[in-house]
């Protein structure tokens, strides 16, 4: 009866799982898609999904991705819930991003510059024509090469600060937060703000980044540098007593630079916003970076009034693993609190009906 | 059992982590004890603080009892049932009265439970006052502060309104005289059952990081006016299998004519009492 056929059932879950790995496969004559070639060549893919799923991997975060049929949040869920199983060894000294070996690396507030703007690898100046070419195997031709550049690239930010132009970093305050641990509480310091942007649904922050140039809590950025590349991490064993390279990471850094008019304290000075993403992803190292110096407005002095200004608004919103849990739980059952919805209202429409024949 | 994964899938520091909030929750009935929620591998919405605490709670001798909407074999139901079973090899039933753990999605089972059992809520939103407040940092300071208002006025609104309270699940308790609390999205109808239960009642939030507790026999008050108590309700029908008049129902669309059947939400109620010989003609 048909009672019985709404509920669910063991049976039901592991034929939806059997379909499911069919639908994954899709048409079996043609070849299956290989891990190593959404490593090579769905990079991107493979980055947004280790950044939001906080775990530098690409053979994991390809896997993640062919299990995920390429829907990048279920991908970045499937690494999160990996994560969080694996043993804590070492904790990795602060990157130096001042001495990454950049692939790309530009600035839009100075012409030139010491280290020189490098275009890299960008889709910045592409026409977006679809390129049929690419439907067909192929091979492109080998880009032009130069001998690597071993002038030192310094961070623009350093460069305006030898003039004391631009805030300094801020010192940090102890040892750093971690909200993978600890639940987060508010307000949150600016370690657990930029940890949890850093891991943030790219779209999320694009649409707050976007809607801070817009006005909610506005404030004229510069792309003070963009660079894009390798960068050793390094963790220092305490049976050694040195720090050790245990390997290169790519990362693209944004430094945004904003001015501000000062205060009784501060002197007119640049303020920054930094946004910091693993693999090669500006678009979400510049979101990251914009929501990033709004969400400072408290510590600035500036009216915090929009959404891109709310700590907690942001923070408890950008996770989009999160996110996508709370919204699609609506699917599970909820006839039991929809029974109790229905004996209300009928209950409300009986005394309304009620109350309008006494009227009459 | 599926090896490779501690018992019970957390790791035991977790774990350890998860029974602390469970303790200090315990010793301050209905406050939101913060935890270090992690990520499980089911998905947020779909129990994982509830899953947590009964990972951290659960032993080789165990018999867990799954639940979603009174049922146990709705999915999601399955689906956690399945998890422990993988991962924790703990034995399974669907009787209310032999589990020793009953994890549960949106309902209190029928049968009074005892002091030797413990049952575990699974709650999307720990926050009773989110609707009128959403600033978490300012709901916890309400809390603090005894600060219920908002919510007395929300109530005496919706009476001048609508003649009584519109509230008709998550209903908001008052726990031991002191905390404002979300009883999960329950039916108010089970409200009654959380006053001076035996079992020990456990809350978790993964998603939200929160654990709370009603420890046994505690006093839990539906929050309300002398001159407008608080009634539970149920749809006016006996059930349609057992003939129970005293059950919460599930209104089931039969045909497209208007057609409906009511039967019990919680399926091992029902089920018992249909083994006994009830049956809905013994209703009337």
């Amino acid at each position: 009866m048909a009672y019985v056929a709404v509920k669910g059932g063991e049976r039901a879950i592991d034929n939806a799982h059997a379909w499911l790995a069919e639908a994954r496969r899709g048409n079996p004559s043609v070849a299956g898609i290989t891990t190593a070639q959404i490593a090579g060549q769905l990079g991107r893919a493979v980055d947004r999904t280790m950044a939001e799923g906080s775990l530098y991997d690409r053979e994991l975060a390809a896997l993640a991705i062919k299990q995920a049929q390429g829907d990048l949040i279920e991908a970045a869920f499937l690494l999160r819930a990996y994560r969080t199983t694996l043993p804590r060894f070492a904790h990795a000294a602060p990157v130096d991003t001042g001495s990454m070996q950049v692939c790309r690396r530009i600035s839009a507030i100075y012409k030139d510059l010491p280290g020189g703007q490098l275009l890299g690898p960008t889709y910045d100046y592409t026409h977006r024509l679809l390129d049929f070419s690419l439907a067909t195997e192929g091979v492109p031709p080998a880009a032009p090469e130069a001998p690597a550049a071993h002038e030192k690239m310094p961070r623009v930010a350093d460069i305006l600060a030898q003039e004391g132009l631009i805030e300094p970093d801020s010192e940090p305050e102890g040892e750093p937060g971690d909200l993978t641990r600890d639940p987060l509480a508010f307000p949150a310091g600016r370690d657990l703000r930029l940890q949890a942007l850093a891991r943030g649904d790219e779209g999320f922050l694009l649409a707050l980044g976007y809607s801070t140039q817009r006005g909610w809590g506005g404030s004229h950025p510069f792309v003070g540098e963009i660079r894009v590349g390798e960068t050793a991490v390094e963790i220092t064993p305490p049976e050694l007593g040195f720090p050790i390279d245990i390997g290169d990471v790519t990362l693209t850094e944004c430094q945004m630079v904003t001015q501000f008019k000062g205060s009784k304290t501060v002197p007119p000075q640049f303020t920054r916003g930094y946004g910091l993403a693993f693999g090669h992803a500006e678009r979400k190292a510049m979101a990251m970076a914009l929501v990033d110096r709004a969400l400072r407005a408290g510590e600035l002095g500036e009216d915090a009034t929009a959404p891109a200004q709310n700590v907690e608004f942001v923070l408890s919103h950008c996770d989009n693993i999160e996110a996508t849990g709370f919204v699609e739980h609506l699917k599970l059952p909820h006839y039991v609190d929809f029974q109790s919805e229905l004996e209300t209202l009928r209950r409300l429409r009986a005394e309304a009906a009620g109350l309008a024949e006494t009227a009459e | 059992m599926n090896t490779g994964y501690n018992f019970a899938y957390l790791d035991e520091q977790t774990k350890r982590m998860v029974r602390r909030a469970i303790l200090k929750a315990v010793a301050v009935p209905g406050h939101q004890v913060p935890f270090g929620s992690r990520e499980m591998p089911l998905p947020y919405g779909w129990g994982t603080g509830g899953i947590q605490i009964t990972a951290s709670i659960i032993g080789p001798g165990d018999v867990l009892k799954v639940i979603d909407q009174g049922a146990d074999d709705t999915t999601n139901a399955v689906s956690i049932r399945r998890f422990f079973a993988r991962t924790a090899g703990v034995a399974p039933t669907t009787r209310t009265e032999h589990a020793t753990i009953i994890q549960t999605r949106h309902r209190i089972p029928e049968k009074t439970l005892r002091e030797d059992q413990i049952i575990v809520y699974q709650v999307p939103q720990p926050e009773p006052l989110s609707r009128l407040e959403p600033s978490r940092a300012e709901t916890r300071r309400m809390h603090a502060l005894s600060e219920y208002g908002l919510m007395q006025v929300k109530l005496y609104e919706d009476i001048t309104r609508y003649g009584h309270v519109a509230i008709s699940y998550d209903y908001p308790v008052m726990v031991n005289f002191r905390y404002l609390m979300a009883p999960s999205p329950i039916p108010a109808f089970d409200n009654p059952k959380l006053h001076m239960m035996p079992a020990l009642q456990l809350f978790g939030a993964g998603r939200e990081k929160r654990i709370y507790a009603v420890p046994p026999w505690t006093d839990v008050r539906s929050l309300d006016f002398d001159d407008h108590p608080f009634r539970a309700t149920r749809a006016p029908h006996p059930c349609g299998l057992c003939g129970a008049t005293d059950s919460y129902l599930d209104e089931v669309v039969v045909d497209d004519r208007g057609g409906r059947l009511f039967v019990c939400s919680d399926t091992d109620h029902c089920e018992t009492r249909r083994q006994a010989g009830a049956n809905p003609l013994a209703a009337e």
